[in-house]
């Protein structure tokens, strides 16, 4: 059964191979491989300044108003810069662009079986928009007043004039980054759709799609269903502050809460913006290192749509405290707790497919089980916060600090590399070194729990979050200590990342060349040479025959079975 | 983990750690059953020579009341905390009573100004009083706060006594307290409110009952 669709989406003459230039081939490229790649560049480069002044902020908290080694002095003013872009980079700069950004553009076509995005032009655009938008943001380090300083959630009225923050061109150029970022991204979400919906291969069935895409897609419509509000509310802050209106003004009859109604109920869908990926990564990665089919693929797609359309109704619980009828908590905290059970039936199922397995340890299943237990415990404080009485004591503190670094660190980190660990031979053709990768993982894991798991403690103990020197308060003075700890590890953990650098760098220009499907596994990707050529496949594209999970399956002597593998029935 | 919380010197404060408690040990329960489950598996199914995995698809429905029945039991168990928590959410936020003692509160970067309607008990009128970062209450009242704020939105919090609440320009956000035990305790902004954030921090006088009687004394010597 073939989709005519594919076949006409596929002019003929584009297989005729033509030389492209250095201009076309590296930089602007149509190539959907070549442009998850920049993504791919553009997000690790970004990690390194978040990561930075994640560095400085934590100097800053353990030694308050001390000299940074590295950096200087820091104060109050500059703090809170440091505070809203790291949030702001990491959320919009590195998560989005390397988990939906870099592994959209390049699984998405080789695992559907297509030969390029459905809008290869407007991928490019995409890209080199995203581009732009980075610039902007780096930029509005140096402009006058320095960097955005309202928080990476910006609430107005505090983001709405100049004079509260002190911050006048650098939050407009934080506004206007977010914009040009969301328009890259609504270019690649349709791009992402239209692909998968279209494009896919003979055979291809939404059924036997790979869930990484599946993951993807959801994580694609979400963006697209909700970014719309938190547009039209950067417009309006944005006019706030340049054009004198008053939207989030309550001066000129404008709503502070407006802002945090808009932002928030583009906020919740976003975190699975980011998170879908990375649990798509690790549905690829555990059934082909347990050798068997991932537990209740037709559940988890039910789930993770479920959890996609929960999404929309849970925003206020980032509001509890926020100044609405308090009558609205209840529900919120209801729907909030709901959508624990799609998570749950994810989690479980991950669980259940090592049930039986024949699990090999290699470095991408490291990291797929890393972000297995620590999901698991960032699910679990989620309650904390979900509960709305917990949360008038909870909320604001470094509980909350904790608790999404456990969610969302843990899905770029613990996701984000077992993705690369994955499929960096198919991307360049070369593997990475293993036991690097082991040390990697392991000094990780540790680091990440040392950081992150005290600042539930902190939050316990009342410490705020974005507060510059602790000192200042008598009753977190005896915290200090832990303090002190969460920054070293945190050094730690920022150190850590340097096996991952080696082992990339020295993998890119001396790894042994990969074959074609080095970890035996089913899906389309891995029936393309590593690193695919342009075009993807030969003369022909692959015919699938099967669901992507099929390992150890009774039909064939081997433990796996290609989606695009003829079986002809044996005559015993 | 829960001894890390400072002490708690309100009426409310024990309904709000009993919540965090009971959080804390469902929580706790779940980590270390699926996370006990989760290594065993681990090394039970490590690889073997010669050994193969088993086919199972989870798809069909008995297969997968594996995962469903557990994830019945993480709802009926988040429902219980939720409705359990009902009744101490409806006790913090929900009627505000109506207070033996009335103050206003209003957050301005980066101070709490903090007015006393005086013995007339009206605000705006001369007996008023003010100060800048100190509450003095009695123990044991009611203590009615209305919330304002001058500029940006600010969070009154008073860690020991577990409350917390966003003051936001144009609005009045009504709360309320009832302080167990004299001391001073800290009252610090809890939301990002400018560079002067840190460090935006106040003081609640618990008084008892005669000694606040000296400070009414000492502010309105006529009444």
């Amino acid at each position: 059964m073939s989709d005519p669709v594919a076949v006409l989406a596929i002019p003929e003459a584009s297989l005729h191979h033509e030389e492209l230039g250095f201009w076309r081939t590296y930089l602007f490229s149509t190539e959907h491989k070549t442009i998850g790649k920049q993504y791919l560049s553009l997000g690790l480069f970004m990690t390194i300044v978040g990561g930075f002044l994640a560095y400085v902020m934590r100097w800053q908290l353990a030694y308050p108003d001390t000299e940074v080694p590295g950096w200087g002095f820091v104060g109050p003013e500059f703090y809170n810069v440091l505070v809203t872009m790291h949030g702001t980079i990491m959320v919009f700069f590195v998560a989005m662009p390397i988990l939906l950004g870099a592994f959209g553009n390049f699984l998405i076509p080789l695992m559907i079986g297509a030969r390029d995005m459905a809008f290869p032009r407007l991928n490019m655009l995409s890209f080199w928009t995203l581009f732009v938008g980075t610039l902007v943001l780096l930029a509005s380090f140096f402009v006058p007043g320095g960097a955005a300083s309202a928080g990476w959630t910006g609430y107005p009225p505090l983001s709405a004039k100049a004079i509260y923050t002190g911050v006048n061109w650098g939050l407009n150029l934080w506004i206007l980054a977010h914009a040009i970022e969301f328009a890259s991204f609504l270019m690649g979400g349709v791009n992402f759709l239209t692909t998968a919906i279209t494009m896919r291969a003979p055979g291809m069935t939404f059924f036997r799609l790979p869930l990484v895409v599946w993951q993807l897609l959801t994580a694609a419509t979400l963006f697209l269903l909700s970014v719309g509000p938190l547009i039209a509310g950067a417009v309006m802050l944005l006019m706030d502050r340049i054009a004198g209106t008053s939207f989030f003004l309550p001066e000129g009859g404008g709503e502070p809460l407006l802002w945090q109604h808009l932002f928030w109920f583009f906020g919740h869908p976003e975190v699975y913006v980011i998170l879908l990926p990375a649990v798509g990564f690790v549905c690829e990665v555990l059934p082909v290192f347990c050798r068997k089919p991932l537990f209740g693929y037709r559940w988890i797609i039910y789930s993770t749509i479920t959890a996609g359309i929960l999404s929309f109704v849970v925003w206020a619980h980032h509001m509890f405290l926020s100044g609405m009828d308090p009558r609205l908590a209840m529900p919120f905290s209801i729907t909030t707790i709901l959508i624990s059970v799609p998570f749950a039936i994810l989690v479980f199922a991950m669980i259940a497919t090592l049930w039986g397995g024949s699990i090999r340890f290699t470095t991408p299943m490291l990291f797929a089980l890393g972000f297995v237990s620590m999901f698991i415990v960032g699910g679990l404080t989620g309650i904390f916060n979900g509960s709305a009485p917990a949360d008038i004591y909870i909320t604001d503190t470094y509980f909350v600090v904790g608790h999404f670094h456990y969610t969302l660190f843990s899905a770029v980190v613990f996701g984000g590399f077992a993705g690369i660990y994955f499929w960096f031979p198919k991307m360049f053709g070369r593997m990475m070194n293993e036991t690097l990768g082991k040390v990697h993982f392991w000094l990780t894991l540790i680091f990440f729990n040392a950081t992150f798991f005290p600042m539930h403690i902190l939050g316990l103990g009342g410490m705020m979050r974005r507060i510059a020197n602790p000192m200042q308060y008598q009753f977190l003075q005896p915290l200090q200590p832990i303090n002190v700890f969460i920054t070293f590890s945190a050094i730690l953990l920022l150190v850590a990342q340097i096996p991952f650098a080696v082992n990339f760098v020295w993998g890119l220009v001396a790894g042994t060349p990969a074959e074609r499907n080095p970890w035996e596994a089913n899906t389309l990707e891995w029936a393309a040479p590593s690193p695919p050529p342009h075009l993807n496949w030969g003369e022909a594209i692959p015919t699938v025959h099967r669901g992507p999970y099929e390992y150890s399956s009774p039909e064939g002597p081997e433990d796996w079975l290609p989606q695009d593998r003829l079986v002809v029935a044996r005559s015993s | 983990m829960m001894s890390w919380l400072p002490e708690n010197v309100s009426t409310y404060g024990g309904d709000i750690d009993s919540i965090i408690r009971l959080i804390y040990y469902i929580t706790s329960a779940w980590f270390f059953l699926t996370l006990g489950v989760f290594l065993l598996f681990l090394i039970l199914y490590r690889r073997r020579e010669g050994r193969r995995a088993t086919y199972i698809r989870g798809d069909r429905l008995a297969e997968a009341a594996w995962i469903l029945i557990p994830a019945l039991i993480v709802l009926v168990l988040d429902l219980w905390i939720d409705f359990r928590g009902a009744d101490a959410w409806a006790k913090v936020k929900g009627r505000v009573p109506p207070g033996d003692l009335r103050v206003q509160v209003t957050a301005k970067q980066f101070n709490w100004e903090i007015l006393y309607p005086g013995p007339d008990g009206k605000f705006g009128t001369a007996d008023d009083l003010q100060l800048e970062n100190e509450m003095h209450v009695p123990v044991n009242k009611v203590v009615r706060v209305t919330l304002k704020s001058k500029d940006v939105i600010h969070s009154f919090f008073l860690p020991n006594l577990r409350l917390k609440q966003d003051a936001v320009p144009g609005r009045e956000i009504e709360g309320w307290f009832q302080a167990t035990k004299p001391g001073r305790y800290e009252m610090p902004c809890a939301e990002l409110c400018g560079f002067g954030h840190s460090g935006m921090n106040g003081w609640l006088h618990v008084h008892p009952a005669d000694e606040y009687q000296k400070w009414v004394k000492e502010h309105w010597p006529t009444s």
